[in-house]
């Protein structure tokens, strides 16, 4: 039987090594976007905004035109892009802190107009660049630098639920919650990936993927025990579902 | 060259000589004294294959505008004082990532709510940097319909040329007042300045481009920096722009940009009839601000007065480019209080 | 069915030592090096043998390190 690779790098990404920490849960979702682009066969028409947080240098990861938006700016920054040049395909790469604290206005109005826009959303519960501080996405009782004494609804209110709050707008044509913590969630992820990009492609909608993503650093455990603690806690906060389809097979 | 010539309102004809520039991107967020122009472009861009999107906020605006601006294309967005305000962050990643677009800023009394008059208020968030880390806009400063169309289509041009931001800084009288005006034809969009070397339309048969402020490492970003301050130093050589009544013979020299440096041409007629020769020096381009020309004229007078609808604020780049040869006077009213030309005389000769 | 012969090369230069690929694999097929790369971390290693080429290791490695091979190791594999 003849020697042939099963499972080969994306031709998307640069090659430039990625800068999260061990096991940390962007760098599998870089791959499967770079996978999708391939497959799509959009490389050179692909611009990509990056946002202000750890992967502020995912624009490098990439072999595509990119930029960093402002913190939380990303989906202007997309929406004046996109508008500029209809026929390319924009999409913005966020965290928590960027999407769902700084930059949730400019989310619910990309979302609400129907931008025919992309967006990766990276929920790992924390701001990780800035060393672990509290998210709007940490959950009641979870400990970070700025809730040392665990999350208190009473001071610090309650985790906020993006998908479900877009998923009451008009303009949104592909949502999902997924996360990328066994093979199988990974290659659910990716489906969930490409729905949001062909969301973009076929002209639909604006599309989002919610991915929980862990952040062993500032959670303060491995890669596997993070895992771990994300699939007991973070999918009972964060229940995993398509929320929109409009895009269908 | 045919032109059209039409009695129109400040902001519309701001609007129209962007159109005619060859813009055909506008963002922008209803804000008094300028709403016209958005209400301007959303009737007018649809017309011309355009795209027009009222924003969520001017947060938002200006970011669409690093988005446009960062294809190449050209872009342009209006606010008044508060919503500028909002635009700041946005301005200096604009200025960082290098990417040409014209802000129109039609300023109102200030500082917070404030009013809706006209004022001056925000000369040096203009002039100065409004946002965070060494940048500078191309600043200019129109004193009636006619100039503030011309000097639209200038930003225009200049923001390509420097890929810089440039910022029309008018006022709510400029924006609000209708006079004649004589509008340029359409620009053949063909001709326009190509920046395919740069810009993010996708790396089609091509090396990725990236555009961005940011630079982790400090050596890199200081030559980024250097790069900005080149292009400056290149504008301060170049772009000084001014205009001068009857500064030929006279012993003191007036000192207003827009619609004040036009009241003080009707001071000098004032006080001419009164024996006393003054002059006007309008600077055009608040920056780069012409420092050359007003030395130049400050050795020929007794004393320089400087009039703005501010507490203050050019007069101090008044003062530097006087260099203390000759004393400089103020007098400003605040608030969105358009001083007469009366009360200008009347503070003037108390000076002499 | 007869089992699927695989193989897997890893970058050992470019693993962090996260442990990810070593929970994924169904044959526990990989376990971490003893040597430290470059970076100082102990990177993850093929065990030389009972790689069934399923991929658990590409798909859970955060860093896009390894190659995953269908068939039996060669000097020089077939790229696709």
């Amino acid at each position: 039987m003849e020697t042939k690779i099963a499972f080969g790098g994306p031709k998307s990404l640069s090659g430039k090594e990625f800068t999260y920490c061990p096991g940390c849960h962007h760098g599998i979702v870089h791959r499967l976007i770079a996978e999708i682009i391939d497959e799509l066969g959009i490389q050179g028409k692909t611009i990509m905004v990056a946002p202000v947080g750890c992967s502020v240098f995912a624009y490098e990861f990439f072999d595509v035109d990119g930029t960093v938006a402002p913190h939380g700016r990303a989906l202007a920054v997309a929406t004046g892009m996109k508008r500029a040049l209809p026929d390319r395909v924009v999409f913005t790469y966020q965290g928590d802190g960027d999407l769902a604290a700084i930059g949730t206005a400019e989310t619910v109005h990309a979302a609400n107009r129907g931008e025919k826009l992309t967006t990766i959303f990276i929920n790992n519960a924390v701001y990780g660049m800035t060393g672990g501080q509290m998210a709007p996405t940490t959950l009641l009782g979870q400990k970070t630098t700025t809730t040392p004494y665990g999350r208190r609804a009473k001071n610090d209110g309650y985790p906020v639920h993006i998908s479900e709050m877009l998923s009451t707008m008009v303009g949104v044509a592909y949502l999902e919650r997924v996360t990328v913590s066994t093979p199988q969630d990974i290659r659910n992820a990716k489906k969930a990936i490409r729905k949001a990009f062909l969301a973009q492609i076929k002209n639909i909608g604006f599309g989002l993927v919610e991915v929980l993503s862990t952040c062993p650093t500032n959670w303060g455990m491995s890669p596997v025990e993070a895992q771990r603690w994300l699939l007991e806690n973070m999918t009972k906060e964060f229940p995993l579902k398509v929320f929109v389809d409009k895009v269908g097979d | 060259m045919k032109t059209e010539k039409l009695m129109m309102k400040g902001n519309e004809a701001i609007a129209e000589a962007a159109i005619r520039a060859g813009c055909r991107l506008y963002f922008g967020y209803p804000i008094t004294p300028q709403s016209e122009i958005a209400e301007y472009m959303s009737r007018r861009l649809p017309e011309v294959d355009g795209t027009f999107l009222q924003t969520e906020s001017e947060v938002a605006t200006v970011n669409m505008v690093y988005g446009a601006a960062s294809t190449g294309k050209r872009v342009m967005t209006s606010t008044s004082s508060p919503g500028f305000s909002l635009m700041q962050e946005g301005v200096s990643y604009i200025a960082g990532a290098e990417l040409p677009c014209v802000f129109v800023n039609v300023v109102r009394g200030g500082p917070g709510l404030g009013d809706i008059q006209p004022a001056q208020s925000d000369y040096f968030q203009a002039t100065k940097g409004g946002g965070h880390g060494d940048y500078k806009l191309l600043v200019l400063a129109p004193s009636t319909i006619q100039e503030a169309v011309e000097l639209t289509q200038l930003a225009f041009d200049l923001a390509d040329k420097y890929r810089n931001p440039a910022l029309i800084l008018a006022d709510g009288m400029i924006g609000q007042m209708m006079e004649p005006v004589e509008l340029p034809p359409m620009r053949d969009l063909s001709t326009l300045p190509d920046h395919s070397d740069w810009a993010l339309t996708g790396a089609n048969e091509r090396e990725p481009h990236k555009v961005t402020s940011f630079n982790i490492d400090p050596y890199g970003l200081e030559e980024m920096n250097k790069r900005y301050q080149e292009k400056y130093t290149r504008a301060v050589r170049e772009e000084q722009r001014w205009e001068e009544y009857k500064t030929d013979n006279a012993e003191y020299l007036l000192v207003g940009y827009g619609t004040v440096g036009r009241i003080l041409k009707s001071v000098v007629d004032k006080l001419a009839e009164e024996g006393i020769a003054t002059g006007v020096f309008r600077p055009i381009s608040l920056w780069p601000f012409p420092y050359t020309r007003l030395r130049e004229l400050a050795e020929a007078v007794k004393f320089v007065f400087t009039v703005e609808m501010s507490s203050g604020q050019m007069v101090e780049d008044v003062r530097l480019g006087v260099e203390g040869r000759v004393p400089v006077h103020f007098y400003g009213r605040m608030g969105g209080v358009v001083p007469t030309p009366d009360e200008i005389c009347s503070a003037f000769k108390k000076l002499l | 069915m007869a089992k699927v012969q695989g193989y897997i090369e890893i970058d050992s230069e470019r693993c962090k030592g996260c442990g990810l690929c070593i929970n994924a694999c169904p044959v526990k097929a990989i376990e971490f090096s003893s040597e430290f790369n470059s970076k100082g971390y102990h990177p993850a290693k093929y065990k030389g043998e009972g790689c069934i080429a399923c991929g658990f290791c590409y798909l859970s490695c955060p860093d896009v390190c390894i190659t995953v091979f269908h068939g039996a190791r060669r000097k020089t594999p077939v790229g696709v």
